[in-house]
Parts: structure tokens; sequence; C-alpha cells
């Protein structure tokens, strides 16, 4: 007796492990720039918060949906590093694990588990902890590199980069007053990593090299980060050019806050993000729009997290109206 | 050298493992009984002549394409026909057969079976596309179009280019390769022949770079061929097929639902330019065609040329037999090729190779759910969102389906070879397809 079955017989190398894992080498650079900055305390809430994403998995395919368990796929991982990443390095536990069962619980299974979450599961577990536990999400730890003596993060907070501009910015200072404060980190800090932040966004080199790993690996295209970036840098420089004083220059922009993180990371989710390439462009451009927008005018210092979580909800709508450029359609004659 | 050229929009690159490319065609002693299907053709089968009891000569006419397209059938073998009974096909269905005890190898008399190549092309453009009518060619490439049908030009239209596909992008299969480096000279003059019925004076035969013997041998016997030139192309999965094979050559794009005709092109296989040459200067009806058996268990990957309704396992006992792990067996090659249901199946004019599966080759692995990541959007060659068609199809919404251009498919397997997320999305689109055909079939 003979298999029988449709064509194709051959299938390439590619499973969605193998893409949940390349998403985790990827992540590595990063994770150790937060180490080195943050010692045991990094440690510390990337395994509260992945052990406690692959326990909410596990617990809720096993006694809620009682289906097929599927915590080894990875996808699981790849949540719970993007949610620490997310979030302070001196934060209690207790409230990652609330953050762990929102991103799973909520933003995941309850739609369907991997691959039917319209919006970004670990981005809504961070925003839900935003509002839920302001003070503990916004008291950012200040910075001290294991060589120089530092395993656990001291209990001196600082305001982050983009914060401090946010509140020079509404008691009317100008930018060069915002700059010249002390706390405001030095260009070369903010390209390794050494500022205040959460754990992931410390350092844009780490995060670019990953982003290089998986554009290499094909599982992420450039274009949708590079259209997110290009977006915040032209209109944010449009606001510097009008008026210097006010809007603080587009490079800075690029390289604080989470927007690397955000725009290699979460907005190439592949379950929340548009199926086309034009359609790609188009939500990385109101990503793009939507952070400056926030972080200009809007209450909060950051705006990638809500900006994502919104262009997230359009996904659907600009799959429907973005089509691939169909084979023999644009010909004439 | 010239630059590679390649299609543009998607495709894949599947293991080539062609084993067999440098083993050289050897002719396959005859069956000891041919089973001649009659449906061999697209379009309608033709319409028997013989019946139970009638002795038959090699290459005598015995089915009757009659049907505008339809094409005839010949006996591949000499011999007396046993029955017209139904038996099991390469489909897996049950169709009307021919079967022929095999007494001997006596030609029809009319047949030129000498080895001696036919250079000088005397027979005009009409007689040419009567003759290869006549002798029944179909396109060897697998779709076993009628060849004459495609040379009869509708009036208003006008054929610029004759394009040769020996891309043979399939993995595995390596008859058309061997083809080439064997019978390159016939398979020009037969292309000329191709040409003068077609009026055209170019002629590009594209090949893909992991055939540079092939690209070379054709190359240094076309400085003798007015017109005909190789175009060498990127290695890339499904540049064989007929509009992609048009895009990579002269850049043109087949507009949708139409033919290639529409930008001026005329595709042909070079195992039909050689069948072309055989029926034209020979008068030798299409009886055998080269066939790759093949396989990484199969302890003798080979290229047989063989008559048509030999049974398959005839062609794996000359491959030193069927594999002890074999799980599945395949009629044609590992992308686009049907499994069958059993190898005592006869050869047909569209089998290019026998493909052996190891049992851990042949069973796909479980689906999971779709993570949405858009591959089978960025592989597909003509542009489709495979993953959003197999849903249309799964959920019956054919009109959606077919605004979504599913009739557009060329089933190539491309979005399903590339899915991490193992679904079986091409068996959705054929769904979808045969529903849609329906609903506009119905619609006229």
């Amino acid at each position: 007796m003979f298999t029988i079955s449709g064509s194709p017989h051959v299938h390439g190398d590619e499973n969605v492990k193998k893409i949940m894992y390349t998403v985790v080498y990827a992540m590595i650079p990063a994770m150790l720039v937060s180490v080195y900055f943050f010692g045991l305390d990094a440690i510390r809430v990337l395994l509260v918060s992945v052990l406690s994403c692959l326990f909410f998995e596990w617990a809720i395919q096993k006694y809620i949906i009682k289906g097929p368990l599927t915590i080894n796929d990875g996808s699981a991982v790849v949540a719970g590093i993007l949610l620490a990443f997310n979030i302070p390095a001196n934060i209690p536990w207790w409230i990652i694990v609330i953050g762990a069962l929102v991103t799973i619980g909520v933003a995941k299974m309850s739609f369907g588990g991997l691959g039917k979450n319209p919006f970004n599961p670990a981005l809504v577990g961070r925003v839900f902890m935003l509002i839920s536990f302001p003070v503990q999400m916004t008291s950012w730890p200040i910075p001290k590199p294991i060589l120089e003596g530092g395993f656990i993060t001291d209990a001196v907070t600082g305001p982050t980069a983009l914060g401090l501009l946010k509140e020079g910015v509404g008691a009317g200072k100008t930018i060069d007053q915002i700059m010249s404060d002390p706390e405001m980190p030095a260009y070369i800090d903010r390209l390794t990593g050494n500022m205040t932040g959460s754990l992931g966004e410390m350092s844009a080199i780490a995060l670019i090299l990953g982003g290089i790993y998986m554009v290499w690996r094909k599982v992420i295209n450039w274009q949708l980060p590079v259209s997110i970036i290009l977006t915040v840098f032209v209109f944010a420089g449009i606001f510097h050019l009008i008026d210097p004083q006010h809007y603080i220059d587009p490079m800075f922009h690029l390289f604080t806050g989470g927007l690397m993180l955000g725009a290699i990371y979460m907005a190439t989710d592949m379950v929340s993000s548009p199926m086309n390439m034009s359609g790609k462009v188009l939500y990385g451009v109101g990503i793009g729009l939507l952070t400056i927008i926030i972080r200009l005018w809007g209450a909060y210092p950051e705006g990638i997290s809500f900006a994502i979580l919104i262009m997230n909800a359009f996904v659907p709508l600009i799959n429907n109206s973005f089509k691939p450029k169909r084979f023999g359609l644009l010909t004439k004659k | 050298m010239k630059s590679l050229m390649t299609f543009t929009m998607g495709g894949v690159h599947p293991e080539e493992n062609k084993f067999s490319e440098h083993a050289a065609i050897v002719t396959l002693p005859l069956p000891k009984q041919a089973i001649i299907p009659l449906g061999q053709n697209l379009g309608a089968p033709p319409k028997p002549l013989v019946k139970k009891g009638d002795e038959v000569k090699t290459g005598q006419l015995i089915a009757k394409g009659e049907a505008f397209i339809s094409a005839n059938l010949h006996s591949p073998v000499a011999g007396k026909v046993a029955r017209l009974d139904e038996s099991v096909d390469s489909s897996g269905y049950r169709r009307m057969a021919i079967h022929i005890d095999v007494t001997g190898d006596e030609w029809d008399e009319n047949i030129d079976t000498s080895p001696d190549v036919v250079r000088e092309i005397t027979l005009g453009k009409q007689e040419i596309i009567q003759r290869i009518k006549d002798c029944g060619i179909v396109g060897l490439g697998g779709a076993t179009f009628p060849t004459h049908v495609k040379l009869m030009i509708p009036d208003g239209k006008k054929a610029e280019f004759l394009i040769i596909n020996g891309v043979e992008c399939e993995p595995y299969l390596t008859s058309d390769h061997r083809l080439m480096l064997e019978k390159g000279e016939e398979m020009l003059i037969g292309i000329k022949i191709l040409m003068k019925a077609l009026e055209v004076d170019t002629a590009i035969i594209g090949i893909e770079n992991n055939k540079p013997d092939a690209i070379k041998h054709l190359n240094e016997l076309c400085i003798r061929y007015q017109g005909i030139r190789v175009q060498p192309l990127k290695v890339k999965y499904p540049q064989g097929g007929e509009k992609q094979l048009i895009k990579a050559t002269v850049n043109r794009e087949v507009p949708s639902g139409k033919l290639p005709l529409e930008v001026g092109c005329v595709v042909s296989n070079v195992g039909t330019a050689f069948a072309v040459y055989e029926a034209v200067q020979k008068n030798k009806p299409l009886v055998e065609r080269v066939v790759t058996v093949t396989g990484k268990s199969v302890r003798k990957p080979s290229n047989f040329l063989v008559r048509i309704g030999t049974p398959v396992a005839e062609l794996i006992q000359a491959a030193e037999g069927l594999p002890e792990n074999t799980g599945k067996v395949i009629n044609g090659g590992p992308m686009m090729g049907k499994a069958l249901t059993t190898i005592d199946v006869p050869v047909t004019k569209g089998s290019s190779g026998i493909l052996v599966m190891n049992k851990e080759e042949s069973n796909r692995q479980r689906p999971n759910p779709c993570v949405r990541c858009s591959k089978c959007t960025e592989v597909c060659p003509m542009g489709l969102e495979p993953y959003l068609l197999a849903k249309l199809a799964k959920l019956a919404l054919y009109e959606k389906a077919e605004k979504e251009m599913v009739m557009d498919c060329i089933e190539c397997g491309s979005c399903q070879f590339t899915c991490p997320s193992q679904l079986p999305l091409l068996d959705f689109l054929r769904l979808g397809k045969q529903r849609v055909g329906h609903l506009i079939r119905t619609r006229k």
C-alpha cells in the first residue's frame, strides 16, 4: 500500500518552532546588554516573565481548552521575553506574573491561541501593566554595569530620556536647557544602552544586530521596521526644522525609548501585522506617525506600544485593501 | 556568458536531488503486455479503432482523436489486442484502455526507424501541422496539450517567439536534461520545424543554470541553426511554468486568464520538440518517451527510453527494484507529480518521471495553526494569497475566491512547500479552483 496525497510531496525545512527560536536567538544580544546593565535583576525579570508565560499557556491549554499542548513551539517564550523587555528591571515579581496572565490568557489564548490574536500579546500585557501599576512601571532603575561591580540594581531610580524631555517641554524649557540636564544620557550611551529604561530597549545596537539576523533568516522583512523608523525620522525632523527649540532633533527619537524594540521586534510580529508588502509599509508609516504624535503631544512620554496596538486594529482592513501585485494584471497590451 | 535571467515574482528553491543526471538514456525492452489508456492527452480522449483479437503493428493508429482538442493514439508495440477494458491509470481512476499482448516489434512500413539524422525540412507549414496531428504529438512536459492545436494560430494573432522549455525545474527529474545532451541535434531540427509551422524567426531555449553541460552542448549546436538561441536561467522553481518561463526569457507577462499567444509567445517542451522531429522527419508517431526513475533509496537512478503502455513496475524493476521502505510512488516530480495507487499503471505520454519515496518522506507532518507569516504570499509566482484562498475554499466562499483570482493558481505547490505550519494549502486551492471553475461554467 502506498501513501496517496496531493502534491507537493516535499516540504521546505521551515516550521513554526524554528521561526520562534530564531526570534529568541535574535533577542540574545539585547538580553546580554540588559544583564550587563541590570545584573541579576534582569535575569530575575526575564525568568519570571518567560516561566509564567509558559505556565499560563500550559495551564490554559490543559485545564480550560483541554486541547493539544503546544508550549514547546516557542511562541510563549518569545512573548515572555518581549514582555520582560518592556518593563523596568526592578519591578516586583507578582506584577510580572499578572502581566504574563494578561499576555497569554487575555491577549493570546482567549482569541484561540497561536495565530489567532489580533493584538500583539506582549504589548497588551505591557499596556495593561502600565495602566494598572503606573508607579512601578515608570520607576526606572539607574543602570549599573556588572564590570563596575553592580550585580543588583540600586533602589535609586531615575527618569528616562523621553520622560525628561516630556517633563521639560511641559515645564516650558527649551531643548537646550533639557539637554543640559545631567540626567540626560549622552548620544553614545543611547546607542550602547547605558541609560534608564525598560529591560530590552536599552541598546539600539544590540537590537539592530538581532534585527539584521532576523532579516537574514527571513523571519521578518526589513521594509516594515525601516518604514517605521523612516517615518519617525521624517515626521520628527519636520517639526525639528520648524522649531528646533521646542522639538528635539529626530535622531534623539530614534535611539530613545522603545522605538527600536517596537519597530524591530513588536511591530514585525507575524500574527498581528499585515500580510502583504504594501500593507506592511502602510502599517509601518501609521505606527511611526502615531508614535511621534503621542511622544510630542500625548500624555505619555512614549507612544510606540499604543501606536502598534492601534495599528493592529487596522490590520484586517489593510489586508482587505492592500493586495499583492498579481501576475499578469498590470500588463498593458 | 549572458547574464542569468529569471522570473521576478515569488519562487522557491527545493533540494535538486538530480541523482540520475549522468545516467545515459537506456532503451528498455518491450513489456509482455502493453496497457494503453485512451485518455492520455488534455481534452477529449480519442475513439478506439481496434477490437479484441485485432493484430496491430508498432506505430499503427489504434484510436483516432476526433474532437478539436484531442490526439491520435498509436500502438507502441506489435501484437494482438487482448481486450478493451477499464483499468486504473495514473490518475487513480478506472479509465478505458486498450490492452495489447506483445508478440514482437514489427513497425508499420511507412515509419523510418533508422538512426540517421534527417536534417532537411521538406514539408510545408500545413503539412507539418497535419503530420504532427497524425502522429498524436502532445506536450511532453506533463500537460499533454495536443501540439497541433497549439500550432494553429487563430486569425488576427501572430506568434513572435517560440520558447522551448528545457528548464526541468522539478527536483529529481532529468529526462529533459538527458534528451538535450543526447538528442540535441534532432531537437534543434524539431525546433526548426515548429518555427516553420508557426512562421516565427526566433526560438529561445530556456535552460536552468544547473545544467551547464546542456547549455554548452546546445550553444555549440545552435551555431548551425539560425534563429535559435539558448538562454541560461537562474535556478528557481517554478521556472518551467509556462507564464514564468515567458517572463524569464522575454520579460513579458501573460495577462490573467489569457494564453501565451496574447503576448506573442508559444511555449513547447524540449521533449515535444524531439517528438516533432521524429514525427515530421521520420513519420514516427509518439509511441515512446524518456522517463526518469529516481528516488533517494532507488538503487540505480536511471533514464529510460520506454514505450508508452509499459507498466511502471517494469521501469522500477529495471532500476534494480522497488526499495523495501517505499512509502510513495509518484508519477512526475515531487512538486507537481501525482501519487500512484499502484505501480501496475502504465507509462503514458505525460509521464516524465517515476519518483520513489521512502516511508519517512511519504507522510506529511501534522499541520499547525496559520501564524500569518505571509511566506505563502511571498513565494507565490502568480502574486496570489494562498492562505486567504485556502481559507475561502474551506469556508465555501467561492465567489470571493473567484474575485481573489483563485483561477490564476498554477498549482505549483510553492506555498505548501514553504508553509512553516505545514498547512495543506494546495489541497484547498485545488478544491477552490474546481468549485469556482464549476461556478463559471454554469454561469454561461
